[in-house]
């Protein structure tokens, strides 16, 4: 007995890691029992769906098992891209992400550089509190909000360039397609500019002030400073965030707001994957295709990180995985 | 001397007038629309289709919130979004620091497959449909359940990126309490809820408010996996049916002022609408800035590469 004990004080890292996995498994059964029902959920919720994507490669009908379907090898997907309709729907997707996307970053920067500058704490903390506000608000109040903003009567974005005499009368902004893209855009930026400025601002906050002290020994001015030491300090954080945003392409710069804004007069321009997903799979029962659109989306997106990430790789940037 | 210094804040003062004349600016146009809505749904109904309410009612009303409420549908709406959101944000954040605290382990056999099997969830989704049949194979179709259970946009049992902030969270607490409590014989089980937990309240406020804003503000599963039933409509839902009829009328003027006057009473969609919509936003408004300190340094936990 003693003696065991002895082995133990003297070296007890070689003793556990020659134990074997079914002790191992005992010692740890609490954080098994603590993880495990957990694991279950997100493989039942997350992983096992995945098995519905065989229906891609059939015609399905419903009321059938899905072993039991017609196989059509890549019909789907030929048919999607022999699609007028899923071509357009491509382009929508993949312009309102890009317009989202840089303007989101732009603003969010700019912003965030400005704030940065203004050195009252009270008032930057009242500012950072009203901008971050829109994000708690649910897409359906905001798309509710932006139609008001732009309705023809009384909208307020009407009234106001009415009155500064740049429009004549009151333009229906919702009514047509020319106009639907930038106001996606700008709705996502009216929503999340204030929210994104958080994580720059740490950034901003984390560079070391010993530089800006010797960029001002150089004679450097304010915009001096932000263009030479501020925007190269927070370029990990800007990458990273990009790679992020690149893998999110085919979102379209988000579902709701198209889902919301769209109308029958502006389909031909606010339709994207998720909405002809939802039509096709949902709406008119053609799950195959719809099907088909979803996996396309994800191997894109997956693809598009991938890439990101090798490319900043590349360039001896920070990555993300 | 005194001269020269003045010289030099010239371009200071220009730069910072310009500023603060741009930040009131971002903060008029972050505010308009939402303290014209608020007018609105104080407004009389009738008189808002006259137009000119920008800031301010011009008639006074509660009619707009009566409307809302004596239906008893968006009343039972508001306590469908409530228990959704207080049971989804209480399960899923002792849940998510129970997984995040496993993972933490570095003793933990399972730690990088569990880890691996969450974090490839922040990547890929099956999608909606394969996802649609899960539901009704789990016979969830129609039930309070697919609420708390479903992962949609921000709901959902256990998000990674909730996870993997609490984790890092948790690495940050010296390790010593945790084997001291170890050493005084407590399992895990018992060193999670007793030690762990109770140092993480900053970083459980965080989560708490991400997913609570989530489970509010959805209306994809209730659109999707219980919209047959109306006694699980959420307020977001309830919204939606009326946002669809208010923006139709809102781009044809015709149809709108021809329902105000159909409408003998003084309510119209557009101004039940503006009441719904601050019955559904106020009390989240009311949170946030109470927990802005800690969800901005959670967001910055979040952000840190492992």
């Amino acid at each position: 007995m003693q003696s065991s004990v002895q082995t133990k004080d003297v070296s007890p890292q070689p003793v556990r890691r020659t134990d074997s996995f079914w002790i191992r498994m005992v010692r740890q059964r609490q954080l098994i029992l603590m993880s495990f029902p957990m694991v279950i959920y997100v493989l039942i919720f997350a992983y096992v769906p995945i098995w519905g994507w065989l229906m891609a490669f059939q015609q399905y009908r419903p009321g059938f098992s899905i072993l039991n379907q017609k196989w059509v090898g890549w019909y789907q997907f030929r048919f999607l891209f022999e699609d007028e309709n899923f071509v357009r729907v491509l382009r929508n997707t993949v312009a309102m992400s890009l317009i989202s996307l840089v303007l989101s970053f732009v603003t969010a920067i700019g912003l965030a550089i400005l704030l940065n500058e203004i050195k009252k704490t009270g008032i930057k903390r009242l500012i950072q509190t009203i901008s971050y506000m829109p994000h708690f608000l649910s897409w359906v109040i905001v798309t509710g909000l932006v139609s008001t903003a732009l309705s023809t009567e009384d909208g307020i974005v009407n009234v106001v360039l009415m009155k500064l005499h740049l429009i004549n009368e009151p333009i229906l902004w919702l009514g047509e397609g020319k106009y639907f893209w930038g106001i996606v855009g700008a709705s996502n930026v009216w929503k999340e500019v204030g929210w994104n400025t958080i994580i720059y601002l740490a950034a901003i906050a984390s560079v070391d002030p010993s530089l800006y002290e010797a960029a001002e020994i150089d004679g450097a001015g304010r915009y001096r400073k932000i263009r030479n030491v501020t925007l190269p300090g927070i370029k990990p954080v800007i990458v990273i965030l990009l790679i992020l945003n690149i893998g999110w392409m085919l979102n379209g710069g988000g579902f709701e707001i198209q889902y919301f804004l769209g109308n029958g007069q502006v389909v031909d321009w606010s339709e994207t994957i998720d909405i002809f997903v939802l039509k096709y799979g949902l709406k008119i029962g053609n799950y195959s295709l719809g099907v088909a659109a979803g996996i396309f989306k994800t191997a894109v997106s997956i693809v598009l990180l991938y890439a990101a990430n090798t490319i900043a790789k590349r360039l001896g940037e920070e990555r993300l995985i | 001397m005194n001269t020269a210094r003045r010289g030099i804040r010239t371009e200071p003062l220009i730069f910072h007038t310009l500023n603060y004349l741009f930040m009131a600016f971002i903060v008029v146009v972050t505010l308009y629309p939402f303290l014209n809505t608020l007018a609105v749904s104080f407004n009389s109904g009738l008189d808002t289709t006259r137009g000119g309410i920008y800031l301010w009612p011009r008639i006074w009303t509660l009619k707009n919130y009566d409307a809302v409420f004596v239906t008893g549908h968006v009343f039972h709406a508001f306590g469908v979004s409530v228990a959704r959101t207080v049971v989804g944000t209480v399960a899923g954040v002792l849940l998510t620091a129970m997984v995040a605290y496993t993972i933490s382990r570095k003793e933990f056999m399972f730690r990088k497959p569990i880890t691996l099997i969450f974090v490839l969830t922040m990547y890929f989704s099956a999608g909606l449909i394969p996802s649609y049949f899960l539901i009704k194979d789990l016979n969830l179709l129609n039930t309070f359940l697919v609420y708390i259970l479903f992962p949609g946009a921000g709901a959902g049992l256990i998000s990674a990126f909730n996870m993997l902030v609490v984790r890092t969270y948790i690495h940050s607490l010296p390790e010593s309490l945790i084997e001291s409590a170890k050493i005084d014989g407590a399992g895990d089980f018992r060193v999670f809820v007793s030690v762990v937990l109770p140092l993480c309240t900053p970083v459980l406020a965080t989560i708490a408010l991400f997913v609570a804003v989530g489970q509010w503000n959805t209306w994809f599963d209730t659109f999707i996996f219980a919209s047959s039933r109306q006694n699980l409509s959420t307020l977001q839902y309830e919204l939606i049916k009326l946002l669809s009829s208010a923006t139709n009328s809102n781009s044809n003027p015709n149809i709108s002022s021809s329902q105000a006057k159909d409408a003998a009473s003084m309510i119209t969609p557009l101004s039940i609408r503006a009441a719904i919509t601050m019955v559904a936003s106020i009390p989240i408004l009311f949170v946030y800035p109470f927990l802005q300190r800690h969800f901005v340094a959670g967001l910055q936990l979040g952000s840190v590469k492992e």
